[in-house]
């Protein structure tokens, strides 16, 4: 395992400024801008090594990526129902691990560029294919499918989410510019990612200080769910990586994304559609738990895996 | 210098709610309101504000008595259960009763 990425110090430096109180605050406006600075820059990263291959080999690949994300929250459902958590809280706590966490994605990249590997350079593509299949499949598992549920509306919201149309956007202004084109605004996007990433996980620490509490609260099952959930869906992400036959770095992103929890597009559409469970216990575990486990011990420990996956 | 008595209707609740709140307000009638971001502490916990969706929303309608109390029970069957939400009716002066 590597040394310790600086920028995950940041995380800690708002960990501790928020329990301890501090003044510490930062405008919501940063954070609005820091997280538009990181999807734009992971999509146009991505969409600038699309522009150099064939696009039809991807979808096999592709396929199977929304085929994981339809199969973690299925797969989290039942487990959760056995934690004791009643249907809402399971089907909306398997929504948000079913999806993915981009901040967690970024310190992954930032991760692998520290200890020198490298990945395919579609992956971005994956995080917007993992984002929405989950989200429905959770919805489903509340509702069974009922009529009370205004599916029209809420693809939209889910399809039109922040992470979504910047990810796609990114992805397609790299994609068509290319990267001569993009040469102009590479400092801003790309040379500045580190520190702009640094910037988003100090306020990520910030806020995830106040779901502290929240962990202990809700008891021993979720904190063991935060922390267990998490290597367990890492594992099928290799199993899907080993599948596609990705490298190691690709796979420790694959593997990264498998298991993090959705705290953007996942809380905004269950508040919507299944408003009865409880917002408080799905962002707490992706928030407080899962995503500082990750960050810290989760992509150095699915690095290991991937370098002792069977016969990679 | 005449002054008119209308309805203040205030809620203030969930930012996630906005646009569903505004869909509403247009489809029972309202012809004008004002939201402002709003933090603050209630039985559902703190809303900070300093988060896109732990923030909350203050919506403000001025209207007529009989509309006001429909928009309320309207809020408070939809949204009651679920959502942290509460309002509230004040009367309130206006100086053109035609625009409200």
């Amino acid at each position: 395992m590597g040394a310790l990425d600086p920028v995950v110090l940041f995380f800690m430096l708002g960990m501790a400024a928020g329990l301890a109180r501090s003044e510490l605050r930062l405008p919501p406006a940063v954070y609005e801008f820091v997280s538009l600075i990181l999807l734009l820059a992971i999509g146009m990263k991505g969409g600038v090594q699309l522009a150099t291959q064939p696009l039809g080999a991807l979808l096999f690949d592709s396929l199977l990526v929304i085929l994981m994300g339809l199969l973690l929250p299925l797969m989290a459902f039942p487990l959760l129902r056995v934690g004791g958590l009643p249907r809402a809280d399971a089907a909306s706590i398997a929504a948000h691990y079913g999806s993915v966490s981009v901040g967690t994605f970024a310190v992954a990249l930032s991760y692998l560029l520290e200890v020198g590997l490298e990945h395919e350079p579609f992956m971005p593509l994956f995080v917007v294919l993992l984002e929405v299949p989950a989200i429905f499949v959770g919805i489903m598992l509340a509702r069974g499918g009922s009529s009370r549920t205004r599916w029209g509306e809420l693809t939209r919201e889910v399809l039109l989410g922040k992470s979504v149309v910047l990810l796609l956007g990114g992805l397609l202004i790299g994609w068509i510019a290319g990267p001569v084109g993009l040469a102009g605004i590479d400092g801003l996007f790309f040379d500045l990612f580190k520190g702009v990433l640094a910037i988003f996980l100090l306020e990520m620490g910030l806020i995830a200080s106040r779901h502290l509490d929240g962990a202990l609260r809700h008891g021993p099952f979720l904190l063991a769910w935060g922390l267990l959930a998490p290597p367990v869906m890492a594992v099928i992400g290799l199993g899907f990586a080993a599948l596609m036959g990705l490298s190691t770095g690709g796979a420790v992103l694959l593997a990264t994304l498998a298991a993090s929890a959705s705290y953007i597009a996942a809380p905004a559409a269950m508040r919507t559609a299944v408003p009865e469970a409880n917002p408080a216990l799905s962002l707490t575990a992706s928030l407080a738990i899962t995503f500082p486990f990750n960050i810290f011990f989760g992509i150095p420990l699915y690095h290991w895996m991937a370098n002792h996956w069977p016969g990679g | 210098m005449t002054m008119h008595v209308r309805k203040l209707l205030t809620v203030v609740t969930e930012a996630g709610l906005e646009r569903r709140l505004v869909e509403d307000l247009r489809q029972l009638g309202a012809r004008g309101w004002t939201i402002t971001d709003a933090r603050g502490q209630g039985h559902r916990g703190k809303r900070a504000l300093d988060w896109e969706y732990e923030g909350n929303i203050r919506l403000e309608v001025i209207c007529e008595e009989s509309l006001a109390e429909r928009l309320a029970s309207h809020f408070r069957e939809h949204y009651y259960q679920d959502y942290a939400m509460i309002l509230f009716l004040q009367d309130v002066e206006v100086l053109r009763p035609e625009k409200f």
